[in-house]
């Protein structure tokens, strides 16, 4: 299971990366292995829209199921992975790279502070299991 | 897990192999191993796939009366079947709707001093009981013997365009002389006594093969073995279904249900109206007057899943709901079957899917999705 130290984790599985006053937006590995084959991904926000953490920013549907992926912190969306509808494949593959989501500038930075670091977050998967 | 689910004797296999157990028709059975479903999909569309379907449910109908009584039961005329043919049919109520769909075999009858024959009906692991208390209710003043022989005989899927070839090393007989929809009784693995039916629900070549429940692990283990080298991998129930969806062949409960009559869903291939049976006036009646709505396949324009019970619609009106539907691993389109009023069941007509409350354009194509590989 690869659960990168450089990103934060949500309870539900999304995670986000910060690079200054910019977090980067996506689903972990484990919760891909979980879903399985990604069949469709559609980003549900638009550049320039205000998200509030907790908000649906994409839809990603399995081969068996359809899954909601919220927005680990509140901003205003500046970039999305276009890209990725067409290769939903991706986000089984390369989780925290090529199959980012969403891109926001952070509204509030101090919500990052209550998301959980790696180690939080791998035991919160070890206890699903 | 609710522990009332019943589980297959390899279960522990599945588990220990990375199978992903999941509820299935009262079962416990592995939806996907850890090749995942595409790869499990794509693996028996180009080598082979090995199944567990021990879920599914045999019942065998016996006596100087069988023949007669079957041919009152299912829909089709087991007249016209001969020795060691497998067909497929389905089980009607009076109404035309369907308490199940079936594969049904002719078989010779050992236990029989006379050259008599028996029949071997293969059937969802959902309705088992209620199809065998279906068929039981109606045989009185019949000769005949009934039995439910799910418990004692496994059953395993083993499809593929190799499965023949690799199955051909497994058995005293040439494969190559049990055409398609036809059977053959050998032993396997030594004295392991099987039936082959040359059969399946993938599109694919291949086999369903019904043996004593005791032999389940050595008859898995030992195909696997067989073919390991060809690249064949178990398969779960995800990947049946892709299979089985392209191929446009109707799954109970989907296509089919104690609503649905198999006249709207296309198989009257299935029907022999020359015969009296349960249901016959009224899907002669369908098959004459025509059904208000059929079942139709489409494509998704923009993209999206269409699943099961999402909503059609022409110019804005509902004019259906879809039965199954999902992203094809072969066609490498998002495609689904929807049952829609007749006037808008032409090839190339545009419809639309509704999506989590949005509508998204498709357009309705021919079926089956995948044309099945084998030689009929």
């Amino acid at each position: 299971m690869n659960i990168p130290a450089t990103n934060k984790y949500t309870n539900n599985d999304e995670w986000i990366k910060v690079d200054g006053n910019i977090g980067t937006i996506g689903i972990s590995d484990y919760a891909q292995e979980q879903l399985s084959d990604i069949v469709f991904v559609e980003i549900t926000v638009s550049i320039g829209d205000v998200i509030k953490q907790g908000d649906s920013c994409a839809t990603i549907e399995s081969v068996k199921a359809a899954a909601d992926v919220y927005a680990p912190a509140s901003g205003k969306v500046i970039a999305i992975n276009e890209s990725l509808p067409d290769k939903p494949e991706t986000v089984n593959s390369d989780p925290y790279g090529d199959a980012w989501m969403v891109k926001i500038e952070l509204s509030n930075p101090s919500e990052i502070d209550s998301l959980l670091d790696a180690s939080a977050y791998e035991a919160l998967i070890k206890s699903k299991e | 897990m609710p522990e009332s689910l019943k589980s297959t004797a390899i279960k522990s296999w599945h588990v220990q192999h990375g199978g992903r157990m999941v509820p299935f028709a009262g079962w416990e059975m592995p939806v996907q191993y850890t090749t995942g479903p595409t790869l499990e999909h794509n693996t028996t569309r180009q080598i082979a796939g090995l199944f567990d379907i021990d879920h599914m449910g045999q019942m065998e109908i016996r006596g100087p009366d069988a023949e007669e009584f079957v041919n009152q039961m299912i829909t089709y005329d087991v007249r016209r079947m001969k020795l060691f043919d497998a067909h497929y049919a389905l089980l009607c109520y009076a109404d035309g709707g369907c308490v199940d769909d079936l594969f049904v075999y002719k078989l010779p009858d050992e236990k029989s001093k006379k050259e008599q024959h028996y029949y071997f009906l293969a059937i969802n692991a959902s309705n088992c009981e209620k199809d065998v208390a279906w068929v039981k209710s109606h045989s009185l003043g019949h000769r005949v013997e009934i039995n439910d022989i799910s418990d004692e005989t496994y059953m395993l899927a083993f499809q593929g365009p190799k499965a023949p070839e690799i199955m051909n090393r497994l058995t005293h007989i040439n494969i190559e002389k049990v055409p398609r929809f036809t059977s053959a009784i050998d032993t396997i693995f030594g004295d392991i006594p099987v039936l082959l039916g040359r059969t399946g629900y993938t599109g694919e070549d291949g086999f369903e093969l019904f043996f004593p429940a005791k032999h389940a692990l050595k008859v898995w283990e030992g195909i696997l073995e067989a073919g390991k080298a060809d690249g064949i991998i178990p398969v779960g129930l995800a990947a049946r279904d892709s299979l089985r969806f392209e191929a446009c062949m109707p799954l109970y409960g989907h296509e089919l249900s104690s609503d649905i009559s198999p006249v709207e869903a296309g198989f009257s291939f299935a029907i022999s109206f020359e015969k009296d049976f349960i249901g016959r006036e009224a899907l002669l009646k369908q098959k004459l007057e025509k059904t208000k709505r059929t079942l139709i396949g489409f494509e998704m324009v923009e993209k999206g899943v269409a699943r099961e019970h999402y909503p059609v619609l022409k110019d804005g009106r509902e004019i259906g709901w879809v039965p199954s539907g999902m992203f094809s691993p072969t066609n490498k389109k998002y495609l689904g079957m929807a049952y829609v009023f007749r006037e808008f069941s032409t090839v190339d007509t545009e419809i639309e899917v509704v999506i989590r409350e949005k509508p998204v354009k498709a357009k309705i194509v021919k079926k089956p999705f995948y044309t099945p590989a084998y030689k009929r």
